[in-house]
């Protein structure tokens, strides 16, 4: 036993406990289990959506970036940043929208647009795909923080199993009324945790951000700006571009947003959160200090550089809290993941088939179904490895193709949006599968060209096949693209 | 509505703006340049949402 396990422990049994405690007084049905009754205030729906930020990913994912790549790392800053933005004008309707239609999940929103079940099946699919890594890679962190802030004491093994359970006991019980409960106790740690160690690693081993940036930059010159090839301004502003577009269309962030009780409390979210990205700053500042502290962690090593750096400069008991703090970004994303997924397939896919299911049959179904796909993302967290973070990433390209179908538009028809999203989902995982990139495929365009994020095909393709087929089929459906409005 | 454009801002700043200033030097309150330009524009576009949010008819309605 040493000092950091109690700490550990706690955040999993404080995660259990809000998640149980937050079903009190309501009853469970379909509406409240998924969307909270479209109930939720201004704090909730912030922290909802905020959440999105503070992943795993973020805390090792965000400061090993920094780590290994440097300036690279700025773009999770911008892209966050113009979503919110993006989110004032695009958010609203949909929200109206969902109210006005009741709608469960991210694909109900397809079907009812373009009234087309087998839309919302595409959809299901694009998301549940992209939604598995996601959860994967939550359960990977988690697995990878609780075995080095343990000190060894727990195998990651043990730590992801012990997680899985935790967060599919409180989502079965409380469904997001528990993610929202826990995401207060997460936010409030990490806001404290990561301005800490932003703050306190830079001054205590270089005397402050000037003199530590100024030593990176004598080590390593160009470390803090963008290199002038790979991942250079190109690269930089195609992907905060694509990033930014696909940042809502992910469906648990999608489907977060439907839990507000309205549409100012979402306008009135985007002056504030892009604020709060800047604690992503101290993240950074952490995998900065790392940079020179514990050198010579690469490949997929980078994303222990915030826990290497810890376990050098605090007691065991300090890295414990950094440990729970850690464990807690896993449970939360992770919550609102698995209970996406599993409305998905209930209220997307099965009731497609089964139209005669009631809410309640299908509510009873969703909350079977957290087990099963619990289950399948132990087993593939267990089973598989390094091609993580590639999967994430294209996950992100996968639901980024939502986008030109969800745009406000008159011209989109029902077979345009099918054939679009396909497209560019045809077009992604071709690429992801060939490891193709500009470099192979147009070896004598500028390296300018080359370096642009691959995703912006995928996306290209889907608008243009989406207007043209749009425009073939026109004639023959009716205009769907008005009723958003 | 001619104020929502305000928002446009945000995107060229930070999407066209690091090709003019990836530079590391001078550093401004400890960070260097790059860094610094993102984060002044982060806090304006807190700033410009808030002017948008401010002068937006939809946000007087009664509804939450």
């Amino acid at each position: 036993m040493n000092a950091a396990l109690p700490f550990i422990a706690a955040a999993a049994l404080l995660a259990l406990a809000l998640g149980f405690l937050a079903r009190r007084g309501k009853d469970m049905d379909l509406e409240q289990w998924t969307v909270g009754g479209r109930g939720f205030g201004a704090l909730f729906v912030f922290l909802l959506l905020a959440g999105e930020i503070y992943t795993t990913f973020t805390f090792l994912g965000g400061s090993g970036f920094a780590y290994g790549k440097g300036a690279p790392a700025y773009y999770i800053l911008c892209y966050g940043t113009l979503a919110y933005v993006l989110s004032y004008f695009m958010l609203p309707p949909i929200w109206r929208y969902a109210k006005e239609h009741r709608l469960y999940s991210q694909s109900d929103f397809f079907v009812r647009k373009y009234d087309s079940p087998t839309l919302g099946i595409i959809v299901s699919l694009v998301d549940i795909v992209a939604l598995i890594p996601y959860l994967v890679l939550q359960l990977k962190g988690l697995g990878i923080i609780v075995e080095i802030a343990g000190y060894g004491a727990i195998s990651a093994t043990a730590a992801i199993w012990i997680g899985a359970v935790v967060v599919t006991a409180y989502v079965m019980v409380s469904g997001v009324h528990g993610s929202a409960w826990t995401s207060v106790a997460k936010d409030t740690m990490i806001l404290v945790i990561v301005i800490f160690l932003g703050i306190y690693l830079p001054y205590h081993y270089y005397g402050g951000l000037g003199p530590m940036f100024a030593a990176i930059e004598e080590a390593k010159p160009g470390f803090t700006v963008l290199p002038p090839h790979g991942q250079g301004l190109w690269w930089f502003a195609s992907t905060v571009l694509l990033t930014a577009l696909g940042f809502y269309m992910w469906p648990h962030t999608f489907a977060s947003l439907y839990t507000a009780k309205g549409a100012k409390v979402i306008r009135k979210n985007t002056i504030v959160l892009p604020l709060y990205q800047l604690i992503l700053l101290f993240v950074f500042f952490v995998g900065f200090a790392a940079t020179l502290q514990v050198p010579g962690l690469t490949g997929p090593d980078i994303d222990l550089a915030l826990f290497k750096l810890s376990v050098k400069t605090f007691d065991p008991w300090f890295v414990g809290v950094i440990g729970a703090t850690g464990v807690l970004t896993a449970l939360v994303p992770g919550s609102m993941i698995l209970l996406t997924a599993a409305t998905l397939i209930a209220n997307n896919l099965y009731r497609a088939v089964d139209r005669s299911a009631d809410d309640r049959r299908v509510s009873a179904l969703a909350k079977l179904l957290v087990p099963a796909v619990a289950a399948v993302a132990v087993f593939f967290t267990l089973k598989g490895g390094e091609t993580i973070v590639a999967l994430l990433l294209m996950g992100y390209s996968l639901v980024t193709q939502l986008f030109p179908a969800l745009a406000r538009n008159n011209i989109a028809t029902r077979e345009g949006a099918a054939a679009g999203i396909i497209a560019g989902v045809a077009t992604v995982a071709g690429v992801s599968l060939t490891g193709a990139s500009f470099h192979t495929l147009l070896p004598w365009a500028p390296v300018e060209f080359q370096d642009l994020n691959i995703g912006i095909v995928a996306l290209a393709v889907n608008f243009v096949v989406l207007i043209l087929v749009s425009l073939a089929t026109r004639h023959a459906a009716a205009p769907a693209g008005a009723a958003a409005e | 509505m001619l104020i929502r454009w305000l928002a446009v801002i945000p995107f060229l700043a930070l999407i066209i703006g690091p090709f003019f200033v990836n530079r590391a030097t001078p550093f401004i309150a400890g960070l260097p340049f790059l860094l610094a330009w993102i984060v002044a524009w982060i806090l304006i576009t807190s700033l410009i949402m808030a002017v948008i949010y401010a002068t937006d008819p939809a946000n007087r309605e009664g509804e939450p």
